[in-house]
């Protein structure tokens, strides 16, 4: 009897262990996997993959960088003089057009024609800018120029101001808008949510009869289990155009919005555990402050907060995780402008939002795939920073208090 | 007994899988199959047909993968994934079920009601900023568009914009219903959805094609006759191979019981 007993607690403890090295490792292949995917952004050519941009062999320009191709194909910069070629207008030849031109019969047998027929185009026109798979491209043919393409770099990645993942044919993958985005909304949203949501927490634990705080935790954690969606929703139907008309704006769909949304969606997180933390203060503590002739206010300022500092932290950090890391509700509050921020009144795009909107329709192991994932590494750092940084500051507090 | 039962299941589960049809893709033309499927079962009560979303890429993909019979799309397909589709030993063949006329629409309270193509360019592309330009009150323009993995986003920058990119930073939502909810409470906003959207809390403005010589109202009645210009096919693409499995269906789709539903959804029936 007793052996069973002891082989029952040996497993017991064997399927304890096992299960915390399962959520290791699990946590940790997430992580690889994620960089993984993501690093692999820098070794993608600048102009989509599988495709080149060719011209006239008798053209002079030899180079051009991911803005000048984007301009060429905006028609925002309509002649090769301003990218120091000859004085001559820009056409531009997109590889769907050769069936406009020629019909699938005319193309040979599975296209053996194509890359013929595409250098005819070429050298028929002098100032051709084609963009064409290199699977067809016309590369043996005299008079065509295949313009030399980049790997994307880092500096164009986090430096980049503009986000056009699905731009053709040269992708812009600027993060530098959507990490302002993420930030800004984020901050705000916890400035607002923190003084909030602390006051509650202390008003529930120290000051609230018993009868009000059991009423109004369940209905506090019962705001925890709205979706986000419902959340997003209400948003965009009732604050928008109230901080719209509120703030005199031209749209409501902004980064205050979105923090407000946000606020209102971490109350209950950081309201819960650091109401938990500062119940968890002994009674001793409290009742020896109180011996000691402090008043109520100056045991919770002197005795409950410092002693419950590290639960507060941890309620902080949770509290700005969900803000960072929502999604739903942002999406559809924010305007996904992705766009420089100079105010908190303007339209911005957070990464959570980017990722869930376009990982869908993403080729796989492509360019933007690949940014996306980088974009999760970014905000994963940028969480991980929070999270430590919390730790530190609760860590020194401690020492320093009680 | 329990053997029979499961027995029984497995057989049910296997004769059900050959009748079954997949039908993946698109989620505009999502609502239109759905109802499809629907009215398609209750005429052949034998069959199963699902129905499901994703977008035009997916389903196109799922059709390389062989994860679907049927892939739904509101773009042609694109050269590469044809390409891909015969790499792979498959023929794909193309069904165009239906039309979608895309609208756009901006606040009931602005005056301008009529646009050329060159001025939506310039709208969209971030060339045209104020109302004024166009006739309007002295206001600034908030357009919005689509998120980029929308096959509405794609047409309306290949039909509209001839191709160039949105405007830096421009207004994305993650659903046409949303369009439709912030056109209807920004005074400045336009915006573009399916025409099967349009509601009276928005106002839908006339199209021309023609640098303004003929303005055409969005309606289905225009979008049949071919008028109204921003119209686009919807497709059904499935592989050669699996043909006698999925014509029942698409010949329901085209019939014309088929094609009454096309309208209800909000669609223009193809004939």
């Amino acid at each position: 009897m007793k052996r069973i007993k002891r082989i029952l607690e040996r497993t017991i403890e064997s399927i304890l262990t096992v299960s915390g090295a399962v959520t290791s490792i699990a946590i940790l292949l997430i992580v690889i996997f994620l960089f993984k995917e993501g690093l692999g952004l820098f070794k993608s050519p600048s102009v989509e993959k599988g495709y080149s941009l060719y011209v006239n062999s008798k053209n002079t320009v030899n180079d051009l960088d991911v803005e000048d191709v984007k301009h060429i194909f905006d028609s925002e910069v309509e002649n090769w003089k301003d990218l120091g070629g000859s004085d001559q207008e820009i056409k531009i030849f997109r590889f769907e057009e050769i069936f406009n031109i020629y019909s699938d019969e005319e193309l040979g047998k599975d296209y053996s024609l194509l890359p013929e027929k595409l250098g005819e185009v070429i050298i028929e026109n002098p100032n051709i800018i084609a963009y064409l798979p290199q699977q067809y491209a016309p590369t043996d043919i005299q008079g065509v120029k295949a313009l030399p393409s980049k790997d994307i770099s880092i500096g164009d990645f986090f430096g980049g101001r503009e986000w056009m993942p699905t731009s053709t044919p040269s992708p812009l993958f600027g993060v530098l808008p959507l990490i302002l985005g993420t930030l800004i909304v984020s901050i705000i949203a916890i400035l607002i949510a923190l003084p909030l949501g602390l006051g509650v927490a202390i008003y529930l634990s120290e000051l609230a009869g018993e009868r009000t705080r059991k009423l109004m935790k369940p209905t506090i954690e019962l705001l925890a289990g709205i979706p986000s969606v419902v959340y997003g929703f209400f948003g965009l139907v009732v604050l928008v155009p109230i901080v719209q008309k509120v703030f005199g704006l031209s749209v409501g769909e902004t980064a205050f919005t979105g923090s407000l949304i946000l606020a209102i969606m971490a109350l209950p997180t950081i309201i819960t555990v650091a109401e938990d933390a500062l119940r968890n203060t002994p009674r001793d503590m409290r009742e020896a402050s109180l011996a000691l002739g402090a008043t109520q206010w100056q045991t919770i300022y002197k005795v409950v907060i410092p002693y419950s500092a590290s639960g507060i932290s941890a309620a902080v950090v949770l509290g700005i995780g969900r803000a960072m890391g929502e999604t739903m509700a942002v999406l559809m509050v924010t305007g996904n402008a992705a766009v420089i921020p100079h105010s908190v009144f303007e339209p911005v795009r957070t990464i959570p939002a980017t990722i869930a909107a376009e990982l869908g329709e993403a080729p796989a192991g492509g360019a933007h795939y690949q940014s996306l994932f980088l974009l999760g590494c970014i905000l994963f750092i940028i969480t991980m920073i929070v999270s430590i940084t919390a730790e530190v500051i609760s860590k020194k507090q401690s020492n320093k208090g009680v | 007994m329990k053997k029979i039962i499961l027995t029984s299941l497995a057989l049910l589960t296997i004769t059900l899988s050959l009748n079954a049809q997949r039908i993946k893709g698109s989620d505009t033309v999502l609502p239109l199959s759905q109802k499809e499927a629907e009215s398609y079962k209750k005429a052949n009560p034998k069959s199963t047909v699902s129905v499901t979303g994703g977008g035009s890429g997916v389903g196109l993909s799922a059709l390389l993968a062989g994860t679907t019979d049927i892939a739904q799309a509101s773009r042609k397909i694109k050269f590469d994934e044809k390409q891909k589709l015969q790499e792979g030993g498959k023929t794909a063949k193309e069904v165009i079920i239906a039309y979608d006329a895309l609208a756009v629409v901006v606040h009931p309270s602005n005056k301008v009601t009529k646009l050329t193509r060159q001025q939506l360019e310039g709208i969209f592309t971030g060339k045209i900023n104020n109302w004024k330009e166009l006739g309007g009150e002295n206001l600034k323009i908030v357009p919005y568009s689509r998120e980029t993995s929308s096959g509405t986003y794609e047409f309306f920058k290949e039909h509209v914009l001839k191709n160039k990119n949105y405007m830096n930073g421009i207004m994305s939502m993650p659903a046409t219903g949303a369009i439709v909810q912030s056109v209807s409470q920004t005074k400045g906003a336009i915006g573009y959805i399916g025409l099967a959207y349009l509601n009276k809390s928005v106002r839908a403005v006339s199209v021309s094609y023609d640098s303004g010589k003929t303005y055409i109202e969005p309606s289905v009645a225009n979008a049949k006759n071919k008028t109204y210009p921003v119209v686009r096919p919807l497709y059904y693409y499935y592989e050669l191979k699996s043909q006698a499995k999925v014509k029942p269906f698409i010949d329901y789709v085209l019939s014309t019981a088929g094609q009454k539903i096309v309208s209800e959804v909000g669609f223009v029936p193809i004939k």
